[in-house]
């Protein structure tokens, strides 16, 4: 059962890093860095609005949202048992970790839809 | 004419006489053709008998002779005494082991991490005779070989964080040698009991050390991260399951 | 064993390598991975919530530029370390000929360059 768990998870984790490692430093930067430094103007609410709704698209959304979280949170569970040296504490943090990547997701679909 | 000299600063652990090893250091001739093997043999010989380490072939095939030389596990037959300048050179027990004496590390959970893997052939329904040959056509040889040029020093293990922080972690070269069996093409196992466990590959974070610190050029990081997704399909697909 | 020392376990380990201090920070980008998403998703509650111009005027904070500017560093050092060491886990081999690891990452790298300029012109094109 656990190691079961495992993979799914492991896989969960390597399909977050690439969803996130295409999909987020251009994101970060363009409405994270360029548009509050002023270098591009924010598109409109309408705009922004409207790319959003398409049906595909925020089931894209909520699909990348949730691989993201449990890219981290798989990192930072193993990050923290590392460098704290709370291997003992794995069942907690793995539940405390993968439950807030669960819980991220669910929030992403509630405001999208 | 005066030789030149470099200091080994050589960490020293007499049970029952030191709590915890103490760093004793030895000027030893620092000669070109040296390597940190031939200077541990010098204090051996000229200056302390009682200093221990394992050494057989001294050319980098026994893997008997690894330990830490300035913070970096290394084979000390194939590390030379000129890398280090005017030294010091500090030469260490291999870290994440429990120290027997002096430079002599435990191997034991190491041995039974190895054989836990089944490294044999494993074939299943057939009792052929003793001289029958099982041919492989190079692409096949080429399939394991890296694997199976591991020398069992496990220099991988000291300078992997997740063994030295919990060893109860399979490690890389006991899963590089269960790999050597899996992709050969006369094996009929995949060893998934073993390696599919959260202590096994599960437990790599895939920090790469191993496959730097590997002086054969195995790469047990490679090997751990296809099992990963090996074990991975044959968990989430059902077909290939056995 | 007797008398066997067995060290004690080093809390500053990560610090003893320069390559150890690289892969914990390696590890720690999906921090900002997961705070990224969080930003992202708040402009899009923003958006549903009809507080766009105040998630602007957030976003516009000098404090929240600089956490945003960390985050790009880490968002991209995590693209070019997972991307780098996809090869690893997946060994192609054509017609017996293994696909060195460097094509792989350059044909990874090319679809990092190709998705985020996508994503740059949906966002920027005027409608």
């Amino acid at each position: 059962m656990r190691r079961r768990a495992e993979a799914y998870l492991w896989l969960l984790f390597s399909g977050g890093g690439v969803v996130a490692a295409l999909l987020l430093p251009v994101l970060v930067l363009l409405f994270g860095v360029l548009m509050p430094v002023g270098v591009l103007d924010w598109p409109s609410a309408a705009r922004l609005t409207a790319l959003l709704d398409p049906v595909a698209v925020r089931a894209a959304v909520v699909a990348a949202v949730a691989l993201c979280l449990f890219h981290a949170a798989h990192r930072i569970r193993h990050t923290a048992e590392e460098l704290f040296g709370l291997a003992r504490f794995d069942p907690v943090i793995a539940v405390v970790c993968y439950g807030a990547a669960l819980g991220g997701s669910v929030i992403a679909a509630g405001v999208l839809w | 004419m005066t030789e030149e000299s470099i200091r080994l600063e050589v960490a020293r652990y007499r049970p029952g006489q030191d709590e915890e090893p103490v760093l004793v250091p030895y000027e030893v001739p620092l000669r070109p053709d040296w390597a940190v093997l031939d200077g541990l043999a010098y204090v051996k010989d000229r200056l302390d008998g009682t200093l221990s380490f394992r050494w057989s072939c001294r050319m980098g095939i026994c893997g008997s002779c690894g330990m830490t030389v300035n913070g970096e596990p290394r084979l000390t037959c194939g590390t030379f005494l000129t890398e280090y300048g005017t030294g010091p050179v500090r030469v260490e027990p291999l870290k994440g082991f429990p120290v027997i004496r002096d430079l002599v590390v435990d191997i034991e959970d190491f041995l039974a991490k190895l054989s836990s893997v089944r490294p044999w052939l494993v074939r299943e329904g057939e009792e052929p005779p003793l001289t029958t040959e099982y041919a492989q056509t190079p692409a096949q040889l080429d399939a394991y070989k890296q694997y199976s040029m591991c020398v069992n020093c496990m220099l991988c293990y000291s300078a992997c964080p997740v063994y030295v922080l919990d060893p109860d972690f399979l490690g890389p070269a006991a899963i590089a040698l269960a790999q050597r069996y899996n992709l050969d093409s006369r094996d009929m196992d995949d060893r998934f009991d073993v390696l599919g466990h959260e202590d096994a590959v599960w437990g790599c974070t895939f920090v790469g050390e191993c496959t730097n610190a590997c002086p054969k050029h195995v790469d047990p990081a490679e090997a751990i991260q296809r099992y990963k997704l090996t074990a991975a399909l044959r968990s989430v697909l059902p077909w290939s399951r056995r | 064993m007797t008398g066997a020392y067995v060290p004690r376990r080093d809390r500053l380990w990560f610090t003893r390598s320069r390559r150890y201090a690289l892969f914990v920070l390696r590890e720690l980008t999906s921090v900002f991975v997961a705070w990224a998403v969080a930003y992202l998703l708040l402009m899009i509650a923003a958006l549903a919530g009809g507080g766009y111009d105040g998630f602007v005027a957030l976003a516009r904070q000098p404090w929240m530029i600089a956490v945003n500017g960390v985050a790009l560093a880490a968002t991209g050092f995590h693209a070019l370390t997972f991307l780098n060491l996809a090869p690893k886990a997946t060994v192609v081999r054509l017609d017996g000929w293994r696909v060195p690891a460097w094509m792989i990452q350059g044909g990874n790298h090319s679809a990092w360059l190709l998705v985020s300029a996508i994503l740059a012109y949906v966002v920027l094109r005027s409608p």
